[in-house]
């Protein structure tokens, strides 16, 4: 096991779900209610020392009961290690905890995250729709289940049709 | 966005002096400002909403996808190599960086090692594009806030440069040259040759935009002391690139983590101590000569010939001479662009050390040809994160300046 898992199994053994290192980067899952103590420890122990937040994401996996990954990925650039921390929610609550208090550039990575996959942060200053119109009714574009070619609301644009009349 | 009644207050001139009809009223109140979508200096589309009092800002609120395209969602729908021309449309000022950045995330999720003097070719493209994306940030960032002529200037080099590549890859924006596993096509002698004199050329050029900006006084009071931001806060921000080290950070990835043939050069990473503009602005002059100089080392350590391709044929593309001439070559190409590689199980995250700051790709694959979620950290959006906060306190006329630094640009911003 990484040196940096085995710290965050001793500090979190309950919160630490799997650790797995491939092709030379870490990830380490752990529990939605651990995340945030886990975070801070991440960027405040000494020996952990992750002061730059790379970026926020989130993956769909439709088939599982707990269906979204939120993904962060931190870097320490005194120590010059980094570390991907993930979590697993569920659609029916698909809240996790929000890492801007630690990390005040994950305000926007996060509401990119609500826009694009619908998970809520809790305690997120300003949760809004960053990329889509505020208007925009049709879901989550990066779900699995979002057609690529969108839900029609595209059609309803006279601008883009008038050319073809 | 609505105004709330409360926050908008009325003031007498003096309180103690009994109200009557004749005294004028002052009435002070926070005024909204809409800037862009259409601004010339949002570089795009962007809009930001102003909170005033007077001309200062006291809160700003960054409205932004008006150039979202879906860019992640259409990288799930195509293969590997599919994806390479829609990163040229990320920062399209500077393709040749978002294709790099690209196929080395990919690159080390198929565990792919590029040969030698494919790798010089590479830190050379991708070191003229570096110069490019500069010149591009000092004509337009001066032009912005009122130094015209440097503009033209920058502007002039620039089409050298974008010749070149047009002479390289047949496009001069849209480039995508680079290919998973090495480059398209080797370079000619001309290209060499063209090469050298424009480094020879362009080395005392970079005085004389020196010379435009710094003798300029509106120019540098206009940056100096301007969209400060302290090294603990631009990291706490995640900025990177020049707007991380114009506060005094050395993160670098190409120091940091070196890939290509940066570890086999000798150049130094400017580093700023103020965190202003003008500091940035030190930062990217001082690159474009490292530049220069990385560029020069290789194309002296260059082995002079050598295959430009890894030859994994499972991944990579054969040759295209050979695509027309053998069969199995022409199967290859045939499959890997109709069915992609199959890729194994697992999830990467690959940083590269673009001219704005850390382009990387987080890849998550499930096997097969598709990515099953292709993440692209920007730069860009990373940097408007901080506009709030930078913002607070300036000036209406300095937030054209804090645009100007991030160097943003919205087609990768938005994506």
């Amino acid at each position: 096991m990484h040196a940096l898992a085995e710290r965050i199994q001793q500090e979190f053994p309950e919160g630490l779900v799997k650790a797995v290192e491939w092709r030379g980067d870490l990830a380490v899952t752990v529990t939605p209610k651990a995340l945030h103590d886990v975070a801070r420890f991440l960027h405040d122990d000494p020996g952990m020392d992750f002061d730059y937040i790379v970026h926020v994401s989130s993956v769909d996996w439709p088939d599982d009961d707990e269906r979204f990954e939120v993904v962060w990925e931190f870097y320490s650039i005194r120590k010059r290690h980094r570390i991907r921390l993930k979590t697993r929610v569920s659609e029916a609550d698909c809240t996790v905890d929000s890492l801007t208090d630690i990390w005040k550039g994950a305000d926007f990575m996060e509401r990119e995250v609500y826009d694009m996959m619908g998970i809520r942060f809790r305690n997120h200053p300003d949760l809004r729709r960053i990329l889509m119109p505020d208007e925009y009714t049709e879901g989550y574009p990066l779900r699995k289940d979002f057609p690529l070619q969108g839900k029609g609301w595209r059609d309803t644009f006279e601008f883009l049709n008038e050319g073809a009349q | 966005m609505q105004l709330d009644d409360q926050r908008t207050t009325v003031y007498k001139v003096d309180p103690e002096r009994p109200e009557t009809e004749s005294l004028p009223l002052v009435r002070t109140e926070e005024l909204l400002l809409n800037m862009g979508p259409q601004h010339p200096s949002t570089h795009g589309v962007l809009k930001v909403i102003l909170e005033l009092e007077g001309e200062r800002i006291t809160k700003s609120t960054p409205v932004m996808g008006f150039l979202h395209r879906g860019v992640e969602k259409l990288a799930e729908e195509g293969t590997y190599h599919q994806f390479i021309p829609h990163t040229d449309r990320l920062d399209y000022v500077c393709a040749m960086y978002n294709n790099f950045a690209y196929c080395r995330a990919v690159e080390k999720l198929m565990n792919i090692t590029v040969p030698e003097r494919a790798e010089y070719l590479r830190t050379i493209v991708a070191e003229v594009q570096r110069i490019i994306g500069h010149q591009f940030w000092l004509g337009t960032q001066a032009l912005d806030i009122g130094a015209m002529t440097v503009f033209f200037y920058t502007f002039r080099d620039r089409e050298i440069l974008l010749d070149w590549f047009d002479e390289l890859c047949g496009a001069r924006l849209t480039t995508s040259w680079y290919r998973i596993g090495g480059v398209e096509r080797d370079f000619t002698p001309s290209l060499l040759d063209k090469l050298r004199r424009f480094l020879d050329y362009f080395l005392p050029l970079i005085d004389e935009y020196v010379v435009f900006l710094e003798k300029n006084r509106i120019w540098v009071a206009r940056t100096k002391g301007v969209a400060v931001i302290s090294a603990e806060d631009a990291v706490n921000f995640g900025l990177s690139g020049p707007t991380l080290r114009g506060s005094g950070v050395d993160y670098d990835l190409r120091k940091y983590e070196p890939y290509a043939a940066y570890p086999r050069c000798e150049f130094s990473v400017p580093v700023g101590k103020n965190g202003d503009t003008y500091d940035r602005y030190w930062i990217r002059i001082e690159e474009m000569r490292e530049s220069v100089k990385i560029i020069r080392q290789c194309l002296d350590q260059m082995p002079a010939e050598g295959p430009v391709m890894a030859e994994v044929p499972s991944v990579t593309l054969p040759p295209k001479d050979r695509v027309f001439t053998n069969l199995e070559s022409m199967i290859q190409q045939f499959k890997l662009f109709s069915q992609g590689f199959d890729a194994p199980k697992g999830e990467i995250y690959c940083g590269t050390e673009a001219h704005k700051g850390e382009l990387g790709f987080y890849i998550v694959s499930q096997g097969g040809g598709k990515p099953y979620r292709l993440k692209i950290r920007a730069p860009s959006f990373i940097h408007m994160g901080a506009f709030d906060f930078m913002s607070r306190g300036y000036m209406i006329a300095d937030a054209v300046t804090i645009f100007g630094t991030y160097d943003i640009v919205m087609g990768e911003c938005d994506r």
